[in-house]
């Protein structure tokens, strides 16, 4: 594996090699005092991030460092970006300074795919950490580790992802991803808030919440992404709330031991309850915990064998 | 990057080196000289704690363990520690899976330790093990348990226990079968496919 840019097309047995290898890493650093391991040594990791992020980022650089790689972080605002330099540009410079793999993050969709592209011929991996509205594979990753934790594995689970699903690369990713898995997908959104096209996707697709929670097995609550929505999607956030918000009400009608994720940063009292995400039933601290484990697998899986060159 | 089998690809021309009986029977040799130089059978002595090295390692100690505690009526704790991180060819070859490591309860802080693998060979497996172990603790002692010595070390590193030591070529293969995860119980020596 050179880059992972997308969970559209990646193959069930490598989407689980990951999964399996993120777990051994959980069991192997339980309870250690030293959470270090040697296995990338001399590699260097570059975090890319045009746009905001805490944990995305952050998880990512802990991943590397917890695998002794040396980690450099770019945020747009302090680099030369600032300057009017290129993706391209920063990239290739990103490249000729050593970075063995660049971790992207960008508004526009398809970022990752075109600095893959630039960098075809150098050798540096490249991870998609979320691109516009298109994709975020190790989120989807981590959501597929949590589940398997939970559910104990992912076939034929049902699972309903829930709010603004035109706006998410989080959706994307896991649609793929979870379908891949072999789990039955339902998306519950408003009409306004599904993309064209999501006819073709692997999915069901659903405008009532309350009709599907006593059928799940989890439930994923997507953030209302308001920096990305320039209209009218729906006529207020108190009716969004009202109609496709997880409070304590809906909570009670899962059926017992579903699961309710969330991929962060959650706004509490719009699409999630506050008590709903301290819930027992709530993963969402695991997810974090996660995507650690999974950000080292994806790392170990792109950078620790001979490469495909 | 699908996961590969490992180990005990069988030879093309294999000659047995030890028959099920003699599997047997070197185990059990193996456990009374592990019972004699931890003094296992002196009163309140505490157990070693054995850690297997997948893949075969891993059913070798628990059958290593289960002849000790026969042998000495004293429970030996068991467990697996990959060293897949660890190892120092990573980039020569394609991406490994992981496999399991689990450490017994007991953990192994003041304890002996035995390493338990199939074959030492060229000593690199044991020295990324003795690093794997550095980082989950500290042990009094750390011993080596192989079924097979067949020489060619690369690295200042000796067994403490060795079922069999084999004198071979470079070209050949030694392939250790447990009935735990093979067919049966034999080591075999063969030409390097």
């Amino acid at each position: 594996m050179k880059h992972l840019l997308t969970t559209d097309g990646l193959a069930e047995d490598a989407a689980t090699a990951i999964l399996d290898t993120a777990d051994e890493l959980k069991r192997t650093l339980l309870g250690r005092e030293v959470k270090k391991l040697p296995t990338l040594r001399g590699r260097t990791v570059i975090t890319m991030f045009y746009e905001n992020s805490t944990r995305t980022r952050v998880s990512f650089e802990i991943a590397g460092k917890w695998m002794s790689a040396d980690v450099v972080n770019v945020s747009a605002g302090g680099s030369s970006v600032g300057k009017g330099e290129s993706l391209r540009d920063t990239a290739l410079t990103l490249s000729a300074a050593g970075a063995d793999c660049v971790i992207v993050r960008h508004p526009a969709s398809g970022a990752a795919h075109r600095l893959a592209g630039w960098l075809a011929d150098v050798g540096t991996s490249v991870v998609n950490a979320g691109d516009g509205t298109h994709e975020h594979p190790t989120q989807a990753l981590l959501d597929a580790a949590t589940l398997r934790e939970r559910l104990g594995g992912l076939k034929d689970r049902r699972i309903a992802i829930v709010g603004d699903v035109l706006h998410s690369r989080v959706a994307r990713s896991n649609v793929h991803l979870l379908a891949t898995l072999g789990a039955e997908v339902v998306l519950v959104a408003p009409p306004t808030l599904l993309p064209v096209g999501v006819g073709s996707w692997p999915v069901t697709v659903s405008h009532e919440l309350d009709a599907e929670l006593p059928a799940l097995d989890a439930v994923m609550m997507l953030r209302v992404q308001a920096e990305r929505m320039h209209g009218g999607f729906f006529p207020s956030a108190r009716e969004y709330s009202i109609a496709y918000g997880l409070n304590e009400a809906r909570l009670g009608l899962l059926p017992e031991g579903a699961v309710v994720l969330h991929p962060g940063p959650m706004l509490r009292g719009m699409e999630i309850g506050s008590a709903v995400a301290d819930a027992p039933q709530s993963a969402i601290t695991e997810q974090v915990r996660n995507g650690v484990h999974v950000r080292m697998a994806v790392l170990y899986h792109l950078l620790a064998g001979e490469g495909e060159q | 990057m699908a996961p590969r089998p490992r180990g005990a690809t069988e030879p093309a021309a294999e000659r047995e080196l030890l028959s099920a009986g003699d599997v047997a029977r070197t185990i059990a040799r193996m456990a009374h000289q592990v019972i004699e130089k931890t003094a296992l059978d002196s009163t309140g002595a505490i157990p070693p704690v054995l850690l297997g090295i997948p893949t075969r390692g891993i059913p070798l100690a628990t059958r290593l363990g289960a002849r000790i505690s026969e042998f000495s009526g004293v429970d030996v704790p068991t467990g697996a520690l990959d060293v897949t991180l660890y190892r120092d060819d990573l980039r020569r070859k394609p991406t490994r899976p992981l496999e399991q490591t689990q450490l017994p309860g007991t953990g192994i802080d003041d304890r002996v330790v035995v390493l338990v693998d199939d074959v030492l060979f060229s000593g690199r497996t044991i020295r990324a093990a003795l690093d794997a172990l550095r980082d989950h603790g500290r042990p009094r002692v750390v011993q080596l348990a192989v079924l097979v010595d067949r020489g060619h070390r690369e690295l200042p590193i000796r067994a403490d226990y060795v079922g069999k030591n084999v004198p071979t070529s470079r070209s050949e293969e030694v392939s250790v079968l447990l009935s735990d995860v093979d067919d049966r119980d034999a080591v075999l020596l063969g030409e390097r496919r």
